[in-house]
Formats: C-alpha cells, sequence, structure tokens
C-alpha cells in the first residue's frame, strides 16, 4: 500500500505555523529564572510536534533543525539547563528561521539553510554537541552478504507478557515471514490446572528460523519484550554444526546496498515532492480556516428553518390558489427572506477571526524594535476578540506594521527625553480595535510626543507639495504625512525604510476599502485611526443609472448625492467642470464619458451628482439616476476576464442581471484628471479659480 | 464500470483510436466551425447582456452563469466578419478554455449550431495561410467531413483577448 | 473490524496514522490529548490504542498508565510514538505498561508493519 503523503502537509504547514505563533507568545512571556513549567512544556511540544511532522513528512531540514532546539528544551524542561536571555533571544530567532523555512517549503521552494545552519551552531555549543558532531548511526550490518543462516532461538516470556498488551503468537507470525521457522513449544513450566493463573504466561519456545536476513531482524520482532522474557538467539553453525554465539556488538562494518535501501525509504520530500503537489500557488495566504463548532451549528440550524419554510411553500404551491393560500405564500416568501438573510449573515461569520490574530504578532515586534531604538515601551492590546474577516485581515497586517513602527521609531520619545519632559519614562502603544456600523475600527496609539506640525509643513513646502501661502490648520498639515514621498525622519532608519512611506499605508489601505486618519497632540501623543469593512465579499452599494446602463457606486465612498446648481459650475481648461460646493470646488467627472456609453443626459441641470471621496479627493460623479441602495455579493472579473479600467468587480441583481462596481480611485486615474500619486491638479485648478 | 464505460462507446460506435475526438461545430458566415466537445460547458440562447465599458468591440459584455461572472465574445467580429442582426438560431456556446495561467470559462456568439461529429486529429490539415485573412491564426486545422469542410479552432489564440 | 485509538495533538500525524489505518481496513478513532483518548476509552472498547508522549492536558505515558489499569484493557496493545531522542521515555512508558513503540519519524508502511506485531 503507499500512501501519498503530500495530502498532510497543508495540515502539517498550518499547524506548524500555529505551533511557532504559540512559542513566539509563551518566550515573550518568558522572563529567565522565573519561567514556570507549564510555559516551558508548551514551548517543547510546539517545537517536538514539528519536529516529529517534519521527519515523518520528509522536511528533514527542519526536521534536523528542530531537534537541536527539541534538546536544548528538554534540558531546560527537566531542570538539567537554567533558563538563560541568550536562550530565549536565539529561540526566537530560530521560531523566525523556522517559519522561513516552512514557508519557503509550503511553496515548493528550496529552503535556505544559512540562517539555520548559524544557528544550529550556535544551540550545539550551548548542547557542548559540537564536538561530537554528528554521532554516526551505528548501522546494523548483515553477517554476510546474501548468505543463508539458520539461528536458534529461546524464547521465555515472564508470566506477566500478556499484561504488556504482546502476544506472542503475533511474532511468531512475524518471525515465520523471515523464513523457514520450525518451533518447539515447551509446556512444563505450564503448572497444574487448580494452580494455573489464567492471565500468566507459562509457555516457552524454541524456534530454527533458517532466513537470509541479519540477526537485527530477529532482534527488532523481540525488541518490545526484552525486558519481559529471557531470549537467547545463536547463530548455527550450517553445515559443521558448530555454535556460534553472536554478541551483540556491531561486527565490522561492510558497505553494502543495504544501507542505501535504509536511506532510500526515509521520505525525503524535500526533493521529490514537487510532482506529488496539487496546486501550484506559491502565496503564503493560507487557503483553509478554521471554524469554530458553534458557528457550524448555527449554520446547520439555519438550514434546518431554511428546508421547513422551502417544505411549507411547496406545500402551498401544491394548493389551488385562494384569497387565503396568498396570504400564507407572502408569509412564507417573507419568512424565506429572513431566513435567507440569517443564513447569509452566518456565512459571512464563517470567515470572521478575532483580530487578536493580527494583534499576535505586535509583542515580538515592539520588544524587538524597542531593544533596538533602546526605548522603553509597553503595548496595550484592546479588543483582541474584535471579529473580521479573513482576507481582510491578512492584509491589514503589513500596513498595521508600518504604523506600530512608526510610532515607536517617531512618535516615542527616548527614556531621557521622555523623563525631562516629566512623563513615564515607559512610553505605551496602544492597540485598540472595536465595531462601529458596518466597519471595524482599529486605533494605533501612542503617548510619545505628536506630530511635529512645524516640520511637517517645512517639509511639505520644500518638496512643493504646498505653497508658503497656503494656510492649512493643524489637521490639514498632518494629513500631508499620507502624500507620497513624504518622510519627517531627520535620517532614514533601517525602522521606517526609504519609499515606504505613509502614502503606501493609505494606499494598501484604501485597496481594502477602507479609510486611515490621524490626530495628534504636541507632547501628548498620536492615534492613528483606520476604517475597514467588515468583509469584503460584501459591499454595501447605490445602485446608480448611466443611459441604459446600471453602475453600483460603494456606499461607503459617497458624501453626498445632489442636484447641480449650474451657476456655480466653473470650467477649467478645455473640458473639466468644477462644481463650487460650500467652500469646496468638486471636479465633474461624466461617468458615460469615461465608459462611453451613448444615450445618458448630458446637460448638467437635468442630471444627477454623486460626491464621492478617495485618495483623500472628492469628486463628483455624473449620472442620469439614482436606483436603490443594496448589499451586493462581490463577484470577480478577472476570474474568466480581465482588470476592468474604473471597474473594482461585478455583482448580480435580484434579476439575476450582473452589474459592474464603480472603482472610484480607477476612475479618478481612467479619467486623466491627476497623475496616479499626485494632488496637483486638484490644487491648481483650486487656485486658479481663487484667482478668477 | 469499465464494461459499462466500453459498452457505451460501443453503442455509440465511436473508434476506439485514442486519436479520435468529438468536435461540436457551428456557422458563422456559412461557414463551418469545431471546437473540442469537451470544452464545451452548455449552450444557451442569446440574452441580454452587461456592457462592459471601453472593452474591445468583440467583447459583447457579461453575464450571469449560475452565480459566475461570464464573458461573452461575438466571434464574427473576433474574427472580422460583418456582424449580423441577432436571431432565433443566434446561440452562445460557453467554453472552458485553458489559457496560459488559468482556465477561464467564456462564451461565444455564432450564427447557430450545427452537429457533433468524430474526427480523428490526424486527418486534420494545417491552414493554407491566405492572403486575404488574419484569421488563419485562430484555426488549428481543417478537415473534411462528407462533402463539408470544418475549420477547428484553436481555442486558447481565439480566446486570448 | 479491529478498532484503533489513535492519540496525537499534532493534526497532521493523527490524519497520517488515521488515514493509513484506515486503508489497512481498521476502523479508527481520533483523540487530540491524553484526556480525550482516556474519555473515549471507557466508552468504547479498542482493540489497539497508539499514543503521542508529548501531548497538552494529559500526556501519552499517563494515558497508558491510566488504560492499563482499566480492567477492559489490561491485555490491550497500548503503543506509544516517541522520537529516537526519548529513548528513557521507552523504558517509562513500558513501567506504564506500553507494549511497545513506534520510532518517529515513520512513514505508513513502517507504522503498518510494526503493527503486525500485535494486532492482525
Amino acid at each position: 500500500m503507499s500512501i501519498d503523503l503530500s495530502q498532510f502537509y497543508e495540515v502539517f504547514f498550518e499547524e506548524s505555523f500555529e505551533g511557532l505563533d504559540a512559542m513566539e507568545a509563551e518566550l515573550l512571556n518568558l522572563v529567565p529564572g522565573e519561567e514556570d513549567s507549564e510555559t516551558i512544556n508548551t514551548i517543547f511540544r510546539a517545537a517536538h510536534s514539528i519536529k516529529g511532522g517534519s521527519g515523518t513528512f520528509g522536511f528533514n531540514s527542519v526536521a534536523d533543525f528542530t531537534h537541536v532546539l527539541e534538546t536544548l528544551l528538554d534540558q531546560i524542561r527537566e531542570g538539567s539547563r537554567d533558563l538563560t536571555a541568550e536562550h530565549v533571544n536565539l529561540l526566537l530567532k530560530s521560531v523566525d528561521c523556522l517559519r522561513a523555512l516552512l514557508r519557503a517549503l509550503q511553496a515548493e521552494q528550496q529552503p535556505d539553510l544559512t540562517e539555520a545552519d548559524e544557528l544550529r551552531i550556535k544551540f550545539e555549543e550551548i548542547l557542548g554537541m559540537r564536538a561530537a558532531s554528528k554521532v554516526a548511526e551505528p548501522v546494523q550490518e548483515p553477517l554476510s552478504e546474501n548468505s543463508i543462516n539458520t539461528f536458534q532461538i529461546d524464547f521465555k516470556p515472564h508470566h506477566h507478557l500478556f499484561k504488556t498488551g504482546n502476544e506472542p503468537l503475533y511474532m511468531i507470525s512475524e518471525l515465520a515471514e523471515l523464513g523457514d521457522l520450525e518451533t518447539q513449544a515447551f509446556q512444563d513450566a505450564v503448572p497444574d490446572i487448580t494452580d494455573l493463573a489464567p492471565e500468566d504466561c507459562f509457555l516457552s519456545w524454541r524456534f530454527f528460523l533458517t532466513t537470509e536476513k541479519d540477526q537485527s531482524c530477529i532482534e527488532e520482532i523481540f525488541e518490545w519484550v526484552e525486558d519481559d522474557a529471557d531470549i537467547t538467539i545463536t547463530l548455527c553453525g550450517g553445515l559443521f554444526g558448530d555454535e556460534v554465539a553472536v554478541s551483540a556488538a556491531p561486527s565490522t562494518q561492510v558497505e553494502t546496498d543495504n544501507k542505501n535501501e535504509k536511506a532510500a525509504t526515509k521520505p525525503d520530500a524535500e526533493v521529490k515532492k514537487v510532482s506529488a503537489v496539487k496546486s501550484t500557488t506559491t502565496n503564503t495566504e493560507s487557503t483553509s480556516i478554521r471554524v469554530g463548532i458553534d458557528k457550524v451549528d448555527s449554520l446547520i440550524n439555519m438550514v434546518g428553518e431554511l428546508v421547513i419554510t422551502q417544505a411549507m411553500l411547496t406545500q402551498l404551491g401544491e394548493q389551488e390558489i385562494t384569497e387565503a393560500t396568498i396570504a400564507s405564500l407572502q408569509e412564507g416568501l417573507a419568512q424565506l427572506a429572513h431566513n435567507t438573510r440569517d443564513l447569509q449573515e452566518s456565512v459571512m461569520r464563517i470567515r470572521m477571526l478575532p483580530i487578536s490574530f493580527v494583534f499576535s504578532r505586535f509583542p515580538r515586534l515592539v520588544r524587538d524594535i524597542s531593544q533596538k531604538l533602546d526605548k522603553q515601551v509597553e503595548l496595550k492590546l484592546l479588543g483582541e476578540q474584535t471579529e473580521l474577516d479573513k482576507t481582510v485581515m491578512e492584509k491589514i497586517s503589513d500596513p498595521m506594521v508600518h504604523l506600530v513602527r512608526n510610532s515607536l521609531d517617531h512618535g516615542l520619545e527616548t527614556v531621557d527625553k521622555r523623563v525631562a519632559a516629566g512623563k513615564n519614562p515607559v512610553g505605551t502603544v496602544t492597540l485598540n480595535a472595536f465595531h462601529q456600523g458596518g466597519n471595524i475600527v482599529i486605533e494605533i496609539m501612542d503617548d510619545g510626543q505628536g506630530l511635529n506640525t512645524t516640520k511637517i509643513r517645512e517639509k511639505a513646502i520644500k518638496n512643493g507639495l504646498i505653497s508658503e501661502a497656503d494656510d492649512l490648520s493643524d489637521n490639514e498639515v498632518n494629513e500631508l504625512i499620507f502624500l507620497p514621498g513624504f518622510s519627517t525622519a531627520d535620517q532614514v532608519s533601517d525602522l521606517s525604510g526609504r519609499g515606504v512611506g505613509m502614502d503606501v499605508v493609505r494606499r494598501n489601505i484604501e485597496a481594502l476599502s477602507g479609510s486611515v486618519e490621524v490626530s495628534s497632540a504636541p507632547g501628548v501623543g498620536s492615534t492613528f485611526t483606520i476604517r475597514l469593512p467588515l468583509t469584503l465579499a460584501i459591499l454595501d452599494g447605490q445602485l446608480v443609472r448611466v443611459a441604459e446602463h446600471t453602475y453600483i457606486i460603494p456606499l461607503i465612498s459617497i458624501i453626498e448625492s445632489l442636484q447641480i446648481d449650474i451657476t456655480k459650475v466653473s470650467r477649467v481648461g478645455k473640458d473639466l467642470d468644477v462644481l463650487r460646493l460650500r467652500d469646496e470646488y468638486i471636479p465633474i467627472l461624466r461617468l458615460y464619458s469615461i465608459f462611453n456609453h451613448q444615450g445618458a443626459i448630458e446637460t448638467l441641470d437635468k442630471t444627477l451628482l454623486v460626491v464621492v471621496e478617495s485618495d483623500n479627493q472628492k469628486i463628483g460623479l455624473l449620472v442620469d439616476d439614482l436606483l436603490s441602495q443594496q448589499q451586493v455579493v462581490i463577484k470577480s472579473l478577472e476570474a474568466n476576464y480581465q482588470k476592468v479600467d474604473g471597474v473594482s468587480g461585478a455583482t448580480i441583481l435580484g434579476d439575476g442581471r450582473v452589474s459592474l462596481i464603480v472603482d472610484i480611485s480607477g476612475l479618478i486615474k481612467l479619467s486623466g484628471l491627476r497623475k496616479p500619486g499626485s494632488q496637483e491638479l486638484i490644487i491648481e485648478s483650486k487656485a486658479n479659480l481663487e484667482a478668477s | 464500470m469499465i464494461a459499462a464505460h466500453d459498452d457505451l462507446h460501443n453503442k455509440l460506435n465511436i473508434e476506439q483510436d485514442q486519436d479520435v475526438k468529438q468536435f461540436l461545430t457551428f456557422f458563422m458566415a456559412e461557414e463551418e466551425y469545431g471546437v473540442d466537445i469537451l470544452t464545451v460547458q452548455e449552450i444557451r440562447s442569446w440574452e441580454e447582456i452587461t456592457v462592459i465599458p471601453n472593452s474591445p468591440d468583440f467583447v459583447k459584455g457579461v453575464i450571469n452563469l449560475r452565480g459566475t461572472i461570464v464573458p461573452i465574445v461575438d466571434l464574427r467580429l473576433r474574427f472580422g466578419i460583418p456582424a449580423i442582426e441577432y436571431g432565433p438560431l443566434t446561440v452562445v456556446i460557453v467554453l472552458k478554455v485553458e489559457l496560459e495561467n488559468a482556465s477561464k470559462i467564456m462564451g461565444i456568439v455564432v450564427d447557430a449550431v450545427s452537429d457533433v461529429y468524430s474526427i480523428a486529429e490526424h486527418e486534420a490539415k494545417a491552414v493554407p495561410h491566405l492572403s486575404d485573412s488574419d484569421n488563419a491564426q485562430y484555426v488549428a486545422g481543417l478537415v473534411n467531413v462528407g462533402e463539408k469542410m470544418v475549420a477547428l479552432l484553436d481555442l486558447q489564440k481565439t480566446m486570448d483577448i | 473490524m479491529k478498532r484503533i485509538l489513535a492519540v496525537d495533538d499534532s493534526a497532521s500525524m493523527r490524519q497520517m496514522v488515521g488515514f493509513t489505518l484506515k486503508k489497512a481496513g481498521f476502523e479508527v478513532t481520533e483523540a487530540k490529548d491524553g484526556s480525550e483518548a482516556l474519555n473515549i476509552a471507557k466508552q468504547q472498547g479498542f482493540d489497539a490504542v497508539i499514543s503521542d508522549v508529548n501531548m497538552p492536558v494529559m500526556d501519552g505515558i499517563t494515558l497508558i498508565r491510566e488504560l492499563r489499569s482499566l480492567p477492559n484493557y489490561k491485555f490491550t496493545p497500548l503503543l506509544m510514538l516517541t522520537t529516537e531522542s526519548g529513548l528513557d521515555k521507552k523504558s517509562e512508558g513500558k513501567a506504564a505498561g506500553a507494549t511497545g513503540w513506534i520510532v518517529k519519524p515513520f512513514n505508513p508502511e513502517q507504522l503498518l508493519a510494526v503493527l503486525k506485531k500485535v494486532i492482525r
């Protein structure tokens, strides 16, 4: 029977990553000298499981590396070695290293072993294993190649053998499989029936086994009962009849094929698994999801109700239609709508995971960075149980890391500065998550020095983002940090990095249909607030009509919808109309023109303007009519077609028709209203208008 | 299982030859074209469609195929053949196309479906390069079925839009 | 059909062991730690138990000791999965009443071969 081990790889990777997360979390809790045994045990078990699994599934590089880790942990666990801060640091590095190894293997790439080897040497030094290096496994060699020998085996089980769960009969069968077996049973030890203890073993045996296998195969059969029986194995001298006792010591080492065979039976998935794995996805976003049993139960309940409603409707459908049946039919349909909505909510809940999955990576991050920056930081996590869609969660992690790094790097002061300012020398970074309406809000707060508006303003002027004359409020100045290429760090540290600025953070968050804003008070601290939709699978949409086409505008982007007062419209440049709305100038984008549709209303005062905001910029979309608002399920256009500019996806409306969802920031690019990543045109037009 | 399968084959009188494939054929501007029947998901009548803005003219738009968004290509326009008004015979053949890095479900609009033929692939002849047509690139080979000639489509090229 | 209880806190190992045994014609029940296994074992009978050693809540050695003390498991083969570094675990296991051990890593074929010593 051959079993394809690759079917277990994904589960192995997933549980290993979970194990590493647990290891990391526990390691961060450890204080050398006051560690408790359960924490060490948990860490040990995680390493142990990864080692066992990787060995079994043939990921030998991981197994070898985990082995030294496990050995050290075992010693600490047994109390034969004290845990030091160095151990914790090394172990934390190993967690990262293992993660990288496993990710590479998961993506079917050859893992880079440089770091693992370096770390292994360090562990081996600690363990004092360096000198001995690799202890060669004593390989049991056959007596002589392909020769046939006869062994005499005396097997006298102790009385208690059955109580170990062993069964002599099966062992004899195993022996018989090795070659020609002659069996003699001795019953002389069996007591009189009146004295016979029924659960004890009184029989003993002598076997003559003629086999080409070597002695180790025989020893293996009796391996488990060595201490529960008297066993002697002697090699009979064949033709000469001399009895030669075979000692347990390994015989002279002879290089034989047998050894190679032994090596070959070890599965080495790292070499050959490429052919065995079904899908060739190389991304590391996991493809499976763990669902709490309560969620599954609630789903089953809802499906149960749905089935009942359906049965009721079927029954009604079979009856003759009367006034009464129409009433109950309507009732049934209302019930069906109710069931469907509940079911939809429950199904969506399956994808929801507590944000602690993201939060959990921050204790480590904060610890590492604060060490590097020599700052004292306390991390507070609030609202860890707040649930969020798995896909959103996977994508929000990186922007959050960036914001937290930013807070540690630029926000929090050094201990000296804090003391001088009369603040607690230990700075605080707080991550807080909560639900608000259909959104999840994530706050990243620090009690540092706050944003330096003077500095930001100077920088913005220097970079030509604003002019000297611009009179901006502090908030407006703070917003400038989200513009491309903006960085206020005096020098570019390796933490904030060059090039990856707040603009990228904002763009990534907006790609998730979310928003990010900052509020700050000098000397008190800053708060970054991220708002995200709970799920990417469903969207609240405003249906609009353009000529005979129906489009959907995400409700979250819409600020207001209005009829255009043409007296407030001015033309800028060749063909851009701008509406003066209160104290703002809103460029008007004609959807029909961008999308090249014929037959739409072109006169401004007969149409409607939907004012939307994206990339911190307001624009007005010209549509023929506003239709209903509804929740829509987002479908991919790219799955079977391709990316369409100005469209983020599609959905299916109640009547079965397909409707396209408008991508606001894509539209802005498509309209040529501004070059990607620049606000120039808008500001310029504003200046022009004010001058005129 | 295997026996039943063989039976079925015998009943359909299909040669056991590995080389033989079944092709669904359809008409377009009096010409007959064929696609491997295994790629055909279903045949539908023409229905109302959602236009995709700024797409090439031969992409008519997208339809909802039981919850999946499927693009529809007018094969006449794709091949540069003058369009005709869609009529009751106009059909949409929904195909599963294996493109370079993905398999996609796409539909083609054709004048009418014709027949299903068993064709041995080695019977197909290469397409002569006709100077007046760029469409030779979309055709994998030509075969004679009785008196008629059928152009077997190279779906990968045809649907790589 | 012979029934085997497979105990391991690692889902992948559990699945691998379970899958292998099922393919070999055994009926398999899985448990994720010693305590869960003990509860299951008390309610149903098994022809053999294969258990990992290092597990949360209740480890494999304790499980074996508990099982061996139950009248129904007096003669039942109780095997432990252990790593080569756990040599002293073997004697600890034997003392607790284990029938034998299977050394990790092992592949499905090795598992079935070893199992033949105690259950057929």
